[in-house]
């Protein structure tokens, strides 16, 4: 069992990345202040069922997506969630390795994505419906495995795969219409 | 270049960047990309997106928020302390 007394040398470390979640989730700083401290208050309420010498980030983890699915979701006032459009696999690839090619010396990814500033990209996956968001951030921002992702999320795990599978390709392709939109890129079609 | 080792390989393109692969299967695409250089562009393209977003959503909580905290966690220790 792991002592509270520990509690706080053990995880305040993680609160830089877990208020980076939360500002993923809640996409707001009020909102994410509240729940950073809220998931702090029930892991250390909690840390006696912690076994020590596992995944302490992993555990805050799901902490943090608990306490968001069950309280901040709840509350916050959104429309009603809309589906993603079919987008083709590897969006940006295809529109973007073709220019490599043409290019020589940079890659294209490169020149795309040095670019975009951090407001394009935190804005791309903010504007995810939140079942797609909350995978995409959970594995691509913070590396956790499809498992892990299924039990903080409790979806089944053939849900979360393809959920991520479709939020990835959508946040693709925000990426590149913020691109166009700034005439970064023409529009072109898809290059096969 | 376009033959059914790429089209297996692009099918656990994710799969692989999210260490799912069984090893097997991930010995296998190593392999392929070992011998095919469009495969692995594609490969590092995706890599290299990933790695950008991750970094660009980075952020650093605000100092009062981890005063905040800390006050709180103490306070509760000394609540169960008495």
């Amino acid at each position: 069992m792991a002592d509270p007394a520990t509690f706080a040398d053990a995880a305040m470390p993680y609160m830089d990345a877990l208020y980076g979640a939360a500002m993923r989730m809640t996409r707001n700083r009020a909102d994410a202040e509240d729940l950073v401290q809220e998931t702090y208050l029930r892991a250390y309420r909690g840390y006696g069922r912690f076994e020590e010498g596992t995944n302490l980030r992993a555990w805050l983890y799901r902490i943090l997506t608990n306490t968001y699915i069950n309280g901040y979701r709840a509350r916050q006032r959104r429309p009603v969630e809309s589906e993603l459009d079919d987008v083709e696999d590897r969006y940006l690839y295809k529109r973007l390795g073709s220019l490599s090619a043409a290019t020589a010396g940079t890659s294209a990814e490169d020149q795309l994505m040095d670019v975009l500033t951090e407001a394009e990209v935190k804005r791309a996956v903010d504007a995810l419906p939140e079942r797609f968001r909350l995978p995409v951030l959970l594995a691509d921002v913070e590396g956790f495995s499809y498992k892990e992702i299924a039990e903080f999320t409790d979806v089944p795990i053939g849900t979360v795969m393809s959920r991520l599978h479709r939020g990835r390709k959508a946040l693709q392709r925000s990426l590149w219409d913020f691109a166009v939109a700034r005439g970064l890129v023409e529009p072109t079609e898809p290059v096969t | 270049m376009n033959d059914d080792r790429c089209e297996t390989a692009l099918a656990e393109l994710y799969s692989y960047l999210d260490r799912e692969l069984t090893e097997e299967l991930r010995v296998e695409v190593e392999g392929h990309l070992r011998l095919c250089s469009s495969c692995l562009e594609q490969f590092d393209f995706e890599m290299e997106i990933r790695r950008i977003v991750a970094d660009r959503c980075r952020e650093r909580c605000p100092e009062e928020l981890r005063a905040r905290v800390a006050a709180a966690l103490r306070a509760c220790a000394e609540e169960s302390g008495r």
